[in-house]
């Protein structure tokens, strides 16, 4: 209901420009459209900042190296698309960072989910204390979580390894789940399950057939969202991984002995895979919109 | 009603657990361990040694003031970048959209250190940046180089953490209500009064989580200053990681990390309450 009044306006960014292109010379044209449009410029001039370091390291997957370093252009080669697990070590840590990854999301998003329902849904004592609680580790910042995890371990003579990282990584993915699921269930339509209880829906069914699938999209974008967290997490890691390397390890003891092009390769496939996972999932929304029809 | 109670404490349990063992007990063991003497051979002992704070404080404000300062900066570039940008998005880009959006969660997909590794790339000496910045006469003051200097460090900050800026703004203008501004435009207001009455203060819950977003992490982090700084560009997230994992001096290390955190948390605090969006907490 509020998309209605932007969407109106959705004309215009795509009006001027086009008009204005077929009455003046092209750069005179962009000019004119930037000083028409100066915010909306500055708006993809920030897109283009994002997406700059990916572009470069895409580019530099396909270079091959004078020295150590993937620092400087060299030579276009395929050698590094063609051998990505050629480097020692790096696929191994690849795979544990999703495995570690897995197992950290499925916990966070049982916990987290959980606690916000009985945050949205429930009345209880403790409530606010409980909302604290679950909003601390996020405004803690990343090297307190890992190191006083670290303290805790070392006190404990907990060896350190993955089920320390398995830990840690589930605390810190637990607040973002919560923080979306809640979202998500104080945006539904509480008459929705009133309906379904007025139609002689047991309250399991109602859960089941009415508040579970409406909920549905936001526990999945929680467990996605805690999926790249944990699987980009390089600080809390750091400090709780023991002998383990995972990839963002990996990665960083590759700027002190040398970074090959593989990294940029698995930089790349993760980026494109992603964008496809995501648009592929939106195409599917639209069409099954479009199906319902 | 008590069984709807017991249901919600049934939920919370395994979740509160967790916070309980893994956040709060840690949170206690770190206080613990800074006030200890001893060494990771020997054991360490409880001897309310209050001294190391004293200690710590003294040999690494400058890298206290330096982690506040780039997070600072951070969080401010971030906030000018990322305000059109979900300003665009909101309310110009139509149905691009969702397309846009994508883009911007986009260069999360890549791992976070390969990203900031290709910002040695482009802030390289012999890189086009530079080369453009030392024609139009900018790198002077920097030893006629980008990589390396406090610059390189905070760019890299503002870049890692913009998303995390952007998401909480764009939520916030996409909630506002159009008939708002078109009101502000029936009472003769120019686009500037429009924006600057109506739409910043409407989408100031997205300033306040953006800023903290990006704040927190950015005083903590300690990957951008490895990669892209020197030792002189160190903050204290490098300390803390350094004393605990290279040099092993706990008590040290722990007491930095508390004097962190409860700079960190009375900060957000004052800050949360200043800007009066508690619903966030």
């Amino acid at each position: 209901m509020m998309t209605t009044a932007t969407e109106n306006r959705q004309g215009e960014w795509t009006g001027g420009g086009h008009r204005a292109q077929r009455t003046r010379p092209p750069l005179s044209a962009a000019l004119s459209w930037i000083r028409e449009h100066l915010v909306t410029f500055a708006g993809l001039a920030a897109l283009g900042y994002l997406l700059l370091p990916v572009a470069v390291v895409f580019v530099f997957s396909f270079n091959d190296p004078a020295g150590n370093f993937n620092f400087a252009w060299h030579e276009f080669s395929l050698d590094a698309w063609t051998d990505v697990c050629g480097i020692g070590g790096m696929c191994d840590s690849l795979w544990l960072s999703i495995r570690l990854a897995l197992v950290a999301t499925l916990g966070a998003t049982v916990l987290g989910t959980l606690l916000a329902f009985a945050l949205v849904r429930h009345r209880f004592r403790g409530r606010q204390p409980t909302n604290l609680l679950v909003f601390l580790p996020m405004a803690t910042p990343e090297v307190v979580l890992g190191s006083s995890l670290l303290a805790l371990f070392v006190q404990g003579g907990v060896g350190r390894g993955f089920t320390t990282l398995f830990i840690s990584h589930v605390l810190f993915c637990m607040s973002f789940v919560v923080v979306t699921v809640k979202a998500r269930l104080q945006g539904m339509d509480p008459r929705l399950e009133q309906a379904a209880a007025d139609l002689y829906a047991t309250p399991y069914q109602t859960f089941r057939r009415v508040t579970l699938p409406l909920v549905l999209p936001g526990i999945v974008a929680a467990s996605l969202l805690s999926f790249s967290l944990s699987f980009d997490d390089f600080i809390v890691t750091n400090f709780n991984s023991g002998n383990l390397v995972t990839f963002p390890m990996f990665v960083f003891g590759a700027n002190q002995r040398g970074v090959p092009p593989q990294i940029n390769v698995i930089g790349s496939i993760m980026f494109f895979l992603a964008l496809f996972l995501v648009l592929a999932a939106q195409y599917r929304t639209k069409a099954s919109r479009r199906a319902t029809k | 009603m008590t069984a709807r109670k017991s249901t919600a404490y049934l939920l919370i349990l395994p979740g509160l657990l967790w916070l309980g063992v893994f956040f709060i007990i840690p949170t206690i063991t770190l206080v613990s361990q800074s006030l200890q003497e001893g060494s990771l051979e020997t054991g360490y002992v409880m001897t309310w040694n209050f001294a190391v704070y004293a200690e710590v404080i003294q040999d690494y404000a400058p890298h206290f003031l330096r982690s506040l300062i780039y997070a600072s900066l951070a969080t401010l570039a971030a906030l000018i970048i990322a305000y059109p940008l979900a300003y665009t998005i909101a309310f110009k880009a139509g149905r691009w959209r969702n397309v846009l959006l994508i883009l911007v969660v986009a260069p999360f997909f890549t791992s976070f250190l390969v990203r900031t590794l290709a910002w040695k790339i482009i802030l390289a000496d012999e890189g086009w940046v530079a080369d453009v910045l030392r024609a139009i006469g900018l790198l002077n003051f920097t030893d006629d180089r980008l990589l390396a200097t406090p610059i390189a460090v905070v760019c890299g900050l503002t870049y890692n953490f913009l998303p995390f800026m952007t998401l909480p703004l764009y939520t916030s203008l996409e909630r506002l209500d159009g008939r708002l501004l078109e009101a502000a435009n029936d009472l003769y207001a120019n686009p500037f009064t429009t924006f600057r009455k109506v739409t910043f203060p409407l989408s100031l819950p997205g300033v306040v989580g953006g800023t903290l977003l990006t704040f927190i992490p950015a005083a903590g982090d300690y990957v951008n200053a490895e990669f892209l700084g020197t030792p002189q560009t160190w903050m204290i997230g490098n300390v803390v990681q350094q004393k605990f994992l290279v040099s092993l001096d706990y008590p040290g290390a722990a007491a930095l990390s508390v004097i962190l955190m409860v700079a960190i948390i009375s900060m957000v605090l004052v800050y949360v309450r200043r800007a009066g969006t508690e619903e966030l907490v």
